[in-house]
């Protein structure tokens, strides 16, 4: 131990990843991944300290020096086993969980130097397991004669039915739209979350025996009452986002070429408007491009607008550079890429053509006053202070709520004011056999939270349908 | 689920889908309607379901060829399937027991309108119809229509059948001759313009009248915002909060501006695709 604690700072090892320049012409990958050496290299960096501090910033728990001391063995396949046990999508979570606020934040490498990089190692381990064919399937458990219904085929419901298959479940899982994956497949583009790799994980799922449903909306095609009394399942799991996409209300916002962030990002993803016209669904592109709005969600916009042809790529946001909740990495590579920051001002009004396709922002200037309820300062508009910026396309990223169409007909169900499923911290909702989790528990959150939320209801559901007359929630 | 069970040409470029769908089928009532895919690379494009038959799990939906997605569906064989079919979506319309309804159908309106007039014939509702098309050879579904109407008129741009005119004719007269205000309702469905003008006609009356939106849409289960439209100056979700709205209250010319927005990307698809069939 002391030994290594003397070996002298050595910065992370890069990642390669395509230049700028290159990447806005094409929707690849734009970070390459590690090579095996590269990967040994950066393990080699990690302390293995006696009490990690990185297992603190982890939702799910995962072995982190275990993991990365399998890949100083060269123990890749293995390694990525061992994040296998607690987290079953290590190919995402190494791609889009927010590490410099998690397990990287707390490392004790940071302290004086730079963390170990251990995001880039669980998606080179993942990677590694999965293109080299080493994915192994487990053991077969004892069915346990019980039907579990999962609402929802992103990270939460995913996750959920991984779990419960491997108990011996017979799981079901309803997806309304035509693929898998919720955000990982509609909104994070192909470039930070390859659609390939969304879908190799459900593949097996599907491999270990889970049921997929697609084009079945639940609270349309089928309710959660009918789950219940008529396909006859024991348990429901409610994973299903929070979808509902916000606008501001502002006038002009009905023009042709003003978006929401979610239909924007669908049809450039989900529909794959980027190869246009080999795909039939179009979107469209223009020379200048306002987004409004400061998270990954705009930045994810932004940076799709850009290899959409787009030359000029504004963020409108209405706060400053330190407000913005988009991740670092996302607005370092943002800029990279060319994005220009409009800080400190919002949008007020869009003008539009004779064909009322949009073609101006009219924006107010904004100073920071008192922290409001989110601890960020508030923006205060600065009166008189107005300009216009001459832009073809507008996309509003300014957040998104909890679609209805499955509470509106889930008798039992109850709401909180917001709309958000109320559920305690297994995910039992106030309707005994009704679990949920995720985005629509939790507002919009992040892949490892509805994972995690996915991990806890699995546990109690299995819990609870194999305790002998169990009480649903104390009264 | 989504195979083509039957397919028939009704008119020149209006074709009928008898569609396997029991899950679909089971739920439907008048009013909604499904998102389909022709293939992996096709569109969401909407249709309404207008007709479904609980007991043999079908759903029948009428699709008038106007641009790539729908060529491609009236193309698929008999025996094949759609890459998807989604639904019912929309809120279903509202049956009231009224004392007459009047049902104004334009063009490829004809089919969303039979369920809805059905419903309101079984509900004891006396139903008028009113039929409208370009030319006699476009007329279709008039023996359907007319076999759940208490009255059926028809009305051709060129007199081919019917009545010379436009829909909002025999609209205006049946209103002008209601003196006791037995019409409890209009509904139409057709072209944007058509339901446009059906309102301008029926707001001096103050009957209530009820239009089916057909606005361009992607998911259709709220989750995008494409299909919004201004109704009484709030912006709602065609495809959660519809497709029937108060027409007297929706933004038209908004709503005739959002379905113009591709234009040119249609007609480029469209071309590539009669390439590619031709080839
Ligand atoms: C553009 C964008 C970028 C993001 N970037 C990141 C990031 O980099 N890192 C990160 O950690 N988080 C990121 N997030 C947040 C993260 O993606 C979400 O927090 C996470 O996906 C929530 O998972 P979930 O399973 O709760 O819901 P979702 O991923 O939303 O999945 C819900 C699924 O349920 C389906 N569904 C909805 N209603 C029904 C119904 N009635 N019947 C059947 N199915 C239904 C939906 O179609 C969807 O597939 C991003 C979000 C967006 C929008
Ligand atoms: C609720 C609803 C019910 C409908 N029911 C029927 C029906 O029963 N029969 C029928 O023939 N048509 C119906 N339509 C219209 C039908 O969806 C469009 O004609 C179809 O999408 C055209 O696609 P396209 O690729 O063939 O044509 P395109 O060349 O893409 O477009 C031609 C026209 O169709 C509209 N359109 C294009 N894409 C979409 C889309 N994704 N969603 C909606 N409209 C679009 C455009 O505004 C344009 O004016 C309905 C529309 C709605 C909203
Ligand atoms: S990743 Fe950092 S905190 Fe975790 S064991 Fe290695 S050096 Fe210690
Ligand atoms: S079609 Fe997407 S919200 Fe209506």
């Amino acid at each position: 131990m002391t030994a290594k604690k003397k070996r002298p700072r050595t910065p992370r090892v890069p990642m390669p990843e395509q230049t700028p320049s290159q990447r806005i012409q094409n929707f690849d990958e734009v970070p390459l991944g590690y090579t095996p050496e590269q990967a040994q290299a950066e393990a080699e960096r990690c302390l293995q300290c006696k009490k990690p501090a990185c297992l603190k910033g982890c939702p799910v728990n995962v072995d982190i020096p275990g993991f990365i001391g399998l890949v100083v063995e060269g123990k890749f396949a293995e390694a990525a086993r061992r994040i296998k046990t607690t987290n079953c999508l290590p190919a995402v979570c190494g791609r889009v969980c927010p590490q410099e606020s998690q397990c990287e934040a707390q490392c004790v490498l940071g302290k004086k130097g730079e963390p170990s990089a251990i995001g880039r190692l669980e998606r080179f381990v993942a990677d590694y397991e999965r293109e080299n064919n080493l994915i192994e399937l487990p053991a077969k458990t004892t069915p346990t004669g019980k039907k579990v219904a999962v609402v929802g085929a992103g990270p939460a419901g995913l996750t959920v039915a991984g779990d419960l298959i491997c108990l011996g479940y017979e799981v079901t899982v309803f997806e309304a739209f035509h693929k898998p994956g919720g955000v990982l497949a509609y909104g994070i583009p192909e470039f930070r979350m390859p659609k390939r790799i969304v879908q190799q994980e459900v593949d097996y799922l599907c491999k270990l025996g889970v049921n997929l449903e697609l084009n079945q909306v639940v609270g349309k095609s089928i309710s959660v009452d009918e789950l219940f009394d008529e396909e006859g399942f024991d348990a429901v799991f409610v994973g299903v986002g929070a979808g509902l996409p916000y606008f501001m209300g502002v006038p002009g916002e009905s023009l042709g070429g003003v978006y929401s962030a979610s239909e924007y990002l669908t049809r450039a993803n989900l529909m794959r408007a980027y190869d246009f016209p080999n795909y039939d669904t179009p979107i469209v592109r223009g020379k200048t491009v306002c987004v409004v709005g400061g998270g990954n969600v705009a930045m994810d916009s932004a940076r799709t607008a850009r290899r959409l042809g787009a030359e000029n790529v504004y963020i409108v946001y209405r706060r400053s550079r330190q407000e913005m909740p988009a991740r670092g990495e996302e607005i370092h590579h943002a800029e990279e890429e060319g994005i220009i920051f409009k800080l400190l001002c919002s949008p007020i009004e869009y003008l539009g053509d004779d064909r009322s396709m949009v073609r101006q922002a009219r924006c107010q200037e904004m100073e920071l006053g008192e922290p409001d309820a989110s601890g960020r300062r508030r923006p205060i508009p600065k009166p008189g202070a107005e300009f216009t910026i001459d832009t073809e396309i507008v996309i509003v990223a300014i957040g998104s709520g909890a679609n209805p169409i499955l509470t509106r007909n889930a008798k039992g169900v109850d709401l909180n004011r917001r709309g958000y499923i109320v559920a305690n911290d297994t995910g039992r909702t106030t309707r005994p056999g009704v679990w949920a989790g995720g985005d629509i528990v939790t507002g919009s959150a992040t892949v490892i939270l509805a994972m995690g939320a996915g991990k806890t209801a699995a546990a109690d559901i299995h819990q609870y349908l194999t305790a002998e007359n169990g009480q649903w929630l104390p009264e | 689920m989504s195979k083509i069970l039957e397919k028939k040409e009704l008119v020149p470029n209006i074709y009928e889908l008898l569609v396997a769908a029991p899950r679909i089928a089971r739920k439907t009532r008048p009013g909604q309607f499904v998102v389909v895919m022709a293939d992996e690379q096709g569109e969401r494009i909407p249709l309404t379901i207008a007709d479904f038959d609980r007991d043999r799990g079908t759903v029948t939906l009428v699709l008038m060829v106007v641009g790539t997605s729908s060529k491609k569906i009236a193309r698929i064989s008999v025996g094949e399937s759609m890459a998807a079919i989604i639904g019912p979506l929309g809120v279903a319309s509202e049956i009231e027991k009224l004392d007459t309804v009047v049902m104004v159908a334009g063009g490829v309106g004809t089919a969303p309108v039979y369920p809805i007039a059905r419903g309101f014939k079984e509900a004891g509702v006396r139903v008028i119809s009113i039929q409208g098309a370009r030319s006699k050879d476009l007329l279709f579904w008039t023996d359907r229509l007319a076999a759940v109407s208490d009255r059926h008129v028809i009305t051709t741009d060129d007199g081919s059948a019917g009545i010379k005119g436009l829909v909002t004719e025999p609209l205006r007269e049946l209103l002008e001759k209601d003196a006791d205000k037995k019409i409890g309702a209009v509904y139409a469905i057709g072209p944007a313009i058509m339901m446009k003008f059906c309102c301008k006609t029926t707001e001096p009356f103050g009957v209530k009248t009820v239009a089916s939106l057909n606005t361009i849409m992607i998911d259709g289960t709220g989750m995008c915002g494409g299909c919004r439209v201004d109704v009484g100056g709030t912006t709602r979700f065609t495809c959660v909060d519809g497709p029937e709205f108060d027409g007297h209250q929706v933004d038209w010319d908004m709503l005739l501006a959002r379905q113009k927005i591709y234009e040119k990307e249609e007609a480029c698809s469209l071309e590539r695709y009669i390439e590619t069939i031709e080839a």
